[in-house]
């Protein structure tokens, strides 16, 4: 437990090194907010409470949206371009031969990114946001809290997400396509580019259902104080349930992938 | 006079060049090629389907239109992406700057902006100039567009002078990374945020923001200030009409700016010495 802790903060503290990549992190997310922003206000001006959100909601899930676009690691980036180097070169090897298990020394690793990433890109750009429009933000510590959990949550489900598509990188050697593929999954059926209530008919309810929308859509509706009491349990499980079934999958897929593994001497 | 002519031309031939080697090495894995080409089609489209999506809510969009939106996104996309394809790669500086090999390509006798420019020419760029053209011709299609001379005149000079302007943001982006190192994607919030903004109409946004975008960082006129002219709109800052034909203008002038900033900028170049 202890090593895994020291990987978590070894992973914080690799983000918080690049002190000015995460000061340029900041302007663009804050930039994208922007122009978000501007064309939420003209999309509920038309239709105002939209998706269930009145306008004051539907501003404050675009700045969750940006605060969270890296925390959560929606388009990806993290650990898997790392990962699957490793796998490509053969470097993974040397993984396999440490006294930790493969998956969770990753998980850890990203834990520690996404803590630093909510800490230095996500605080910031939502606090800009608060400072030039009327955002919802909740009143009671306790929903803060929920929200947290839910973030934490939906992180486990991205690091799941993608540490299935770096192990692909076994089969292919070559991963760029899938994770590009996994990028523009996540971007989109987060609810990045639009709420996912705004989807119509069977594909906002398949879009809800895939565990993308554990990045954004139900933290989110957590933050805005969707999911309460026995929903709140609910959203949870969904997510929760989720993580442990990609998570297994990644063991399983692990299992079967270091079979393959052929260590070249030289 | 005659030595910058000839220093431009000896760019453009080094330019060239690199991007032909690069483009053999891409050729070399054509289903690799064909499927990074459709994923950059397929991610710039993702864009637009959350434009249809918002417009399965409303039939209107800031006073505007799908089809006009469908304009202005067509216009500028196809802009930035003939710019991404051309500059694309400024943004690859930082890192050079970072880890020294920028100091391989200043020993070699050719510009250096050339050889940056043209480091890793992606031609999987096409996918987004593929998108942009598509949803251009939609809007184009649909639209009914008062053609007059002008206003047909105006639909190539509107792409090409946006594609110049920006092209001279990522320029002039590269140019601080050699300040800021690791600072590229403030470069992305004008490139790619600045694509994302003209892809709606102005009449959505603060009047600030127009009037920066207008007068600061001149992207208004990569595609406003000419599409509202061949969409028979006013402009929003009660600006006349001809400013719309000033495009190459700005275009040249911001050409002339970012060249100066990338000179300035590679002259307090000092290398990390790794």
């Amino acid at each position: 437990m202890r090593l895994y802790a020291v990987v978590a903060a070894g992973g914080f503290r690799r983000y918080a090194t690049y002190r000015v990549a995460t000061a340029a992190g900041v302007f663009t997310n804050t930039v994208f907010g922007f122009i978000m922003a501007y064309t939420y206000i003209a999309l509920w001006d038309e239709r105002p409470q939209l998706g269930g959100y009145d306008l004051s909601q539907a501003l404050t899930y675009v700045w969750l949206g940006q605060a969270l676009l890296m925390t959560c690691a929606m388009m990806g980036g993290g650990f898997e371009d790392e990962l699957i180097e490793r796998i490509r070169t053969g470097d993974v090897a040397i993984d396999l031969y440490r006294p930790a298990d493969l998956q969770l020394w990753w998980l850890s690793g990203d834990l520690g990114r996404a803590a630093f990433h909510l800490l230095g890109r996500g605080i910031v750009p939502l606090v800009l946001g608060a400072l030039v429009f009327d955002l919802a933000l909740p009143r009671s510590p306790l929903t803060w809290i929920a929200f947290m959990v839910s973030v934490a949550l939906g992180v486990v489900v991205s690091f799941a997400v993608r540490f299935l598509v770096a192990l692909s990188a076994f089969w292919l050697l070559d991963g760029a396509g899938v994770m590009q593929i996994c990028g523009l999954a996540g971007m989109f059926f987060s609810g990045m580019l639009l709420p996912l209530n705004l989807f119509p008919g069977t594909l906002g309810e398949v879009a809800r259902a895939l565990p993308w929308s554990s990045l954004l859509q139900i933290p989110a509706d957590v933050f805005l104080g969707k999911h309460t009491g026995w929903g709140l349990i609910g959203a949870y499980a969904f997510q929760g349930g989720w993580a442990l079934a990609l998570l297994a999958a990644g063991r399983a897929l692990q299992t079967v992938a270091t079979r393959r593994v052929v260590v070249q001497g030289g | 006079m005659a030595e910058g002519v000839s220093a431009l031309s000896n760019g453009l031939r080094a330019y060239g060049l690199i991007a032909a080697m690069w483009m053999r090495s891409t050729m070399t894995y054509r289903a690799s090629f064909v499927m990074t080409a459709f994923g950059n089609f397929a991610a710039t489209a993702f864009d637009f389907v959350a434009i249809l999506l918002m417009f399965s809510h409303v039939d209107a969009l800031g006073g505007y239109s799908l089809p006009e939106i469908a304009f202005l996104y067509g216009a500028a996309g196809t802009s930035f992406g003939l710019a991404d394809l051309v500059m694309g790669s400024m943004d690859r500086l930082g890192r050079r700057v970072r880890d020294g090999t920028l100091d391989t390509l200043l020993v070699r006798p050719v510009p250096v902006l050339a050889q940056v420019a043209a480091d890793r020419f992606a031609l999987r760029r096409l996918g987004r100039i593929t998108q942009g053209l598509l949803v251009l011709g939609y809007g184009l299609l649909v639209l009914d567009i008062d053609w007059t001379p002008l206003r047909v005149l105006m639909l190539p000079l509107m792409v090409l002078s946006g594609a110049v302007i920006f092209s001279a943001v990522f320029v002039v982006g590269a140019a601080f990374q050699f300040v800021a190192q690791d600072a590229s994607e403030v470069q992305n919030s004008f490139t790619y945020g600045g694509n994302t903004l003209l892809q709606y109409p102005p009449t959505i946004f603060a009047k600030d923001l127009v009037r920066g975008v207008t007068y600061v960082v001149p992207l208004a006129f990569v595609n406003w200030l000419p599409a509202l002219y061949v969409l028979g709109r006013p402009y929003p800052l009660d600006l006349p009409q001809w400013p719309a034909f000033l495009s190459p203008v700005v275009a040249a002038v911001c050409c002339g700016l970012a060249g100066l900033a990338w000179r300035v900028g590679l002259r307090s170049y000092r290398s990390t010495g790794s």
